[in-house]
């Protein structure tokens, strides 16, 4: 293997982690609140507004239809505004980011519906305020299962990355399409594939140690 | 102090209106434990889950602690409630904190300073006989454990008025009576109301100074224990304590006993003895006067409060019109008689 290509495979694992990293962060500071306002506006719940709740969730609906590659494309102008290019790692992330925000609100509201509903009335009739049950109660009970759907998301993320390559955004994804299939190169098509599983072995890992850590209180 | 001034409480669905609570008027004292005791679907925890507004009243008065809570803002409601202890029939300790932190819940909601809340937390350890489990987590300790951890918790941000709300209905016999220990320790030590619902009538006998009866969202009985168990009033009344001093008929004579008379059968008599008539000799009565022959099956008499009462199973031989004039004469003196089956001589025996 030549020394082009090793320098190809490793600019390209930087590119991945750092898009599925930052991508990773920027939706979870987004999406978070996002899905615990999609909790507790929710029918029954605390702070219910059915207004605010149907037209939250027919956002996320919406913004989840849409194929990752069109979004890719349709945002380039917000993109440009955001990081001042519309091509590049840097370009890639803004919509990556975008991608994941309302997964991440999904996956935290769904998380947080299997918190004890009755955790949340004990604090209610303690005389809890609404800011007061969601750090005290809803999210340090919905941690372990907040992570679970965080792994899942940033495992997502991974395969998305793989479609940057549309906006220069390079990667491991976009190696492989670019050498291993389109130059019929199947070592560098084995390599990245390899790397790849490598990165996705690695994050459920991460993510699987954080839940047991936090769930050693369960029965 | 809790007091409900007609309170009702209804559920508006598309088609029709449901009464959950109707005119209801209550008055639980300091260093008092309440009792109300109904069948499921009575109204009973919409009616405690009013007591601190989880639940909205349709109308009516909750006075809790000299407060009127249904005309409080959201921010006075929650100080109002800081002084309103409660424990679940589920428990609700947060899985995530342990025993200790747990009872800590209610004390970091008014931000109390870490040192304050340990000289809190620790007394509460001590009363509820948790100090050794100060460090475990909910899913390490009994189901009773876990209801003094939810008492302690109830109990930290030093409630006048503390709310039970099936509190032992999801625990054994033997926890239970240990909880309800506990609960009227503290009555006793902290002279606070307690009011606390229940639908098993072994909770109201052995821990509660008043009850009230609910049905169909009505109080429509209310009475000092001793005097209800002595004098029901209601029909609904009658039957929870019937219950409650029933034992059911050992399975021999279960087996035996057959619906029809023969001539070869004994009448089996039930007696329920009220207060008035448990100290008098009913069954020497029955044999010097009536001329019958009794022999005893099965017996209870309780003692709840200062009156004794109870039943018991007897089979009787005799003449049939001595033995109705025997069981007209229980009648007459307040002892409810019931001939319940039969048994064949071979059975029992009078020789």
């Amino acid at each position: 293997m030549s020394q082009t290509i090793l320098f190809l495979l490793f600019k390209a694992t930087g590119e991945t982690v750092l898009m599925v990293l930052a991508a990773s962060c920027i939706a979870t500071l987004i999406g978070l609140p996002l899905g615990i306002l999609l909790y507790v506006t929710r029918p029954k719940n605390f702070l219910e507004n059915t207004y605010l709740y149907k037209t939250l969730s027919a956002i996320i609906n919406i913004t989840r239809s849409i194929p990752f590659i069109i979004l890719m494309i349709a945002v380039i102008p917000f993109t440009r505004l955001i990081v001042g290019t519309s091509i590049g790692t840097l370009a890639a992330i803004v919509p990556l980011s975008l991608a994941a925000m309302p997964f991440i609100a999904r996956v935290v509201e769904s998380a947080l519906l299997e918190v004890n509903k009755g955790l949340i009335e004990a604090a209610m009739a303690m005389g809890a305020t609404p800011m007061q049950i969601i750090r005290k109660v809803l999210l340090p009970e919905g941690f372990p299962s907040i992570i679970n759907g965080l792994t899942l998301t940033v495992v997502n993320l991974v395969g998305y990355s793989a479609m940057a390559g549309a906006v220069g955004g390079g990667g491991l994804g976009d190696l492989a399409i670019r050498y291993g299939y389109q130059r019929f190169d199947i070592q560098i098509m084995l390599i990245t594939i390899v790397l790849m599983i490598i990165l996705v072995q690695s994050i459920q890992y991460i993510g699987d140690f954080f839940v047991k850590r936090f769930s050693f209180f369960r029965a | 102090m809790i007091k409900l001034q007609k309170l009702n409480k209804n559920y508006i669905t598309p088609d029709s209106t449901i009464t959950a609570l109707d005119d209801i008027n209550l008055h639980v004292l300091p260093g008092e434990i309440f009792g109300i005791i109904g069948k499921s679907g009575a109204g009973k925890s919409t009616l405690i889950r009013c007591v601190n507004l989880l639940e909205q009243p349709t109308s009516g008065q909750i006075i809790v602690n000299g407060e009127d809570l249904t005309t409080l803002t959201p921010g006075e409601l929650r100080r109002a409630r800081r002084k309103i202890g409660m424990i679940f029939q589920h428990f609700n300790l947060l899985s995530s904190r342990t025993v200790y932190d747990n009872i800590a819940f209610p004390l970091e909601l008014s931000s109390l300073s870490t040192q304050e809340m340990k000289n809190k937390i620790m007394p509460l350890l001590e009363l509820t006989g948790l100090m050794d489990k100060r460090n475990h987590y909910p899913a390490q300790l009994s189901g009773g454990q876990k209801q003094r951890v939810a008492i302690a918790r109830a109990l930290a941000s030093e409630p006048q008025v503390l709310l039970c709300d099936e509190a032992t209905s999801a625990l054994d016999p033997e926890t239970t009576n240990s909880i309800l220990q506990l609960l009227r320790d503290i009555r006793d030590k902290l002279n606070i109301a307690i009011l606390l619902i229940t639908h098993e009538m072994s909770v109201i006998k052995a821990c509660c100074d008043r009850v009230g009866i609910l049905e169909n969202g009505k109080l429509i009985e209310e009475n000092e224990v001793g005097e209800f168990f002595a004098y029901p009033k209601t029909e609904t009344a009658k039957n929870f304590i019937f219950s409650s001093l029933s034992q059911t008929l050992a399975p021999t004579l279960q087996q035996h006993l057959l619906a029809t008379a023969n001539e070869n059968t004994h009448p089996v008599l039930r007696l329920w003895f009220l207060p008035d008539t448990a100290n008098q000799p009913i069954i020497s009565q029955l044999i010097t006067q009536f001329g019958l022959r009794i022999n005893i099956l099965q017996g209870n008499v309780e003692y709840i409060k200062k009156h004794a009462m109870g039943i018991m199973l007897v089979a009787i031989d005799g003449e049939k019109n001595q033995l109705q004039a025997g069981i007209d004469h229980l009648k007459r003196i307040g002892v409810n008689a019931e001939i319940i089956g039969h048994v064949t001589n071979d059975i029992i025996s009078f020789i």
